[in-house]
């Protein structure tokens, strides 16, 4: 195995022990917005998609990235806007 | 240099990702959390622009702007009662990235895949595929364009496992055989057509556990395809959103104290309705009131909690209860709320909707921590809430739901249940609490309903305008 996977590997436990902590902290009050939160968040897959849309891999690889970064701007642009939204409601009233 | 530049913006990423997570620990250090999130997001895609294989920008930029023009508009339109069917198909959305980018790499590195990557790569199409069509047959079902019933055949698990069976093998299969081109766009299809029957038996009132269980899903993916182009953020961002879907799915499989397994092979329908037809027996006496004589209790009442649930979403009533929440405070009657893990149709759906009608979010109160105040509470105001509500959980082994935890408003002194009509509800099992002497139903509409009680107590109370 190589050392780039064994690296992954690790990065992959910890990230999941990690998130397992923080995730457990979030109180069910705010779990439509965490929700929609790491929704937004897992749309980093736009990284991989903007790589794949602009290497010029032939048309139908473009065509495919380009599918790939616009379902993947959807998810950043609108599940960040759309989880502020949603915050932005939870006030507390004395 | 530039490689640098590009891990160093990743790392930066990572990092604000956890930060943004765990500022959603307090209502109050959310919005800031999410805007760490964001700055996060925004590194990430500069650095990834400076990548060296990224010779052309013309696919990039359209993409960029086309998601842009369809995201923007969809957070600002879609109404807070729509978010289940929303986070639905953003989870199809996100899967047909990863989706994309699996096809597209696998295209570029066959024949000579290694055999890890090959690994990465059938996870993350298998799962990917899968979360896009079981996400779309959520979102058909939540938008109620297909059935919310579910669709069930005779011998349909053994169809589903084998199914993912002979997915499975292929999968392994192209681990030692990358070049079999056929082989991975058949896996492709077959997780395209498995996502479609997985959800097909799963009904409208299981979808908190589906729509979590999906968002995990989508996060393995797209740590697959953080492992095929070695990108660690990719890596992190998937396993963060990996384990916050199981979470939630496990708190809303306990909250309904089923299984996994249950809530996926179950088809809680059928089993349901085998149970009406022997608990139907004995008709009990069923007490109604008017929207006056529940105005009437509320003046009396020194302590109100209400229990809202999915049908408080469908007859989007919850402006009309934050109007009666107003007019209580001001004949200093508290008010609180208990939300059930799984109201709605997806985890935190009432304390969003509630929240959107300017309800003060401490009143929004979990379920262990409100139950003990059920006994000392003088009205309970039931909406459109109906199994999270049953005694036939704790009192009847027979029921279906039985021993799965809920809110005990049958301890407070007066029950009110707002309700259409006395049909049971979606799980089809007859309500115990609706017969119960302490209750009092009211029939109609809950929003026309909240509205009438509220213009009546006015009256009473001669306060004039609730504004």
């Amino acid at each position: 195995m190589s050392l780039e996977i064994e690296m992954g590997m690790y990065i992959f436990m910890l990230a999941a022990f990690v998130g397992y902590r923080v995730i457990s902290e979030v109180p069910p009050l705010l779990h439509t917005p965490l929700m929609s939160g790491t929704n937004a968040i897992s749309g980093i897959s736009l990284v991989g998609s903007l790589v794949v849309s602009g290497s010029d891999h032939g048309l139908l690889a473009s065509i495919l990235g380009f599918i790939a970064v616009t379902c993947a701007t959807i998810n950043v642009v609108g599940g960040f806007l759309m989880t502020d939204r949603m915050l932005k409601m939870f006030k507390k009233t004395p | 240099m530039r490689e640098t530049a590009i891990e160093l913006a990743y790392l930066a990423a990572a990092g604000l990702f956890i930060l943004g997570l765990s500022g959603l620990s307090h209502p109050d250090r959310a919005r800031r959390g999410i805007l760490y999130a964001e700055i996060g997001m925004l590194l990430a895609v500069l650095g990834t622009l400076l990548h060296h294989d990224i010779v052309r920008y013309d696919w990039i930029l359209a993409g960029l702007f086309l998601g842009s023009a369809i995201g923007v508009p969809m957070a600002y339109l879609v109404p807070m009662t729509a978010m289940p069917q929303r986070i639905a198909l953003s989870h199809a959305g996100g899967a047909l990235a990863a989706t994309l980018v699996g096809v597209t790499e696998y295209m570029k590195m066959a024949p000579d895949i290694a055999p890890f990557t090959m690994f990465a790569l059938g996870f993350e199409v298998l799962f990917g595929a899968l979360t896009v069509t079981g996400s779309l047959m959520a979102f058909g079902k939540l938008q109620e364009l297909i059935t919310g019933v579910p669709i069930t055949y005779k011998g349909q698990n053994a169809v589903n496992i084998s199914l993912f069976i002979v997915a499975a093998s292929i999968g392994i299969f192209l681990i030692f055989n990358p070049s079999q081109g056929v082989l991975f766009y058949i896996l492709v299809g077959l997780a395209l057509v498995l996502g479609v029957f997985f959800v097909m038996p799963i009904g409208g009132a299981d979808m908190p556990t589906v729509i979590s269980l999906l968002n995990s899903y989508a996060g393995l993916a797209g740590s697959a395809t953080g492992f095929v182009l070695s990108n660690n953020v990719l890596i992190i961002a998937g396993a963060l959103d990996g384990a916050s879907g199981l979470i939630l799915s496990i708190i809303m499989c306990k909250a309904m104290n089923r299984s996994f397994t249950n809530v996926i092979f179950g088809a809680f329908g059928q089993t349901a309705t085998v149970a009406v037809e022997t608990t139907t027996a004995p008709k009990a006496v069923v007490r109604s009131g008017t929207p006056f004589d529940a105005a009437q209790l509320f003046r009396q009442a020194k302590s109100v909690i209400v229990v809202p649930g999915y049908g408080m979403a469908v007859a989007q009533a919850q402006h009309a209860v934050r109007q009666l929440e107003v007019l209580l405070d001001q004949q200093k009657t508290s008010v609180k709320y208990a939300v059930h893990p799984v109201a709605g149709r997806m985890p935190g759906h009432m304390n969003v909707l509630l929240a959107e009608a300017n309800v003060s979010y401490d009143r929004l109160i979990d379920m262990e921590e409100i139950n003990p105040e059920f006994e000392h509470t003088d009205v309970c105001l039931v909406i459109g809430a109906n199994d999270v509500v049953n005694p036939a959980a704790k009192t009847d082994p027979a029921s279906p739901i039985y021993g799965m935890p809920i809110l005990d408003v049958d301890r407070a002194k007066t029950v009110i249940v707002l309700k259409r009509s006395m049909n049971p509800g979606f799980a089809g099992i007859d309500n115990a609490l609706f017969v119960c002497p302490n209750t009092m139903m009211v029939f109609g509409d809950a929003k026309a309903t909240v509205t009438k009680i509220a213009e009546v107590l006015t009256a009473l109370n001669g306060t004039g305008s609730a504004e």
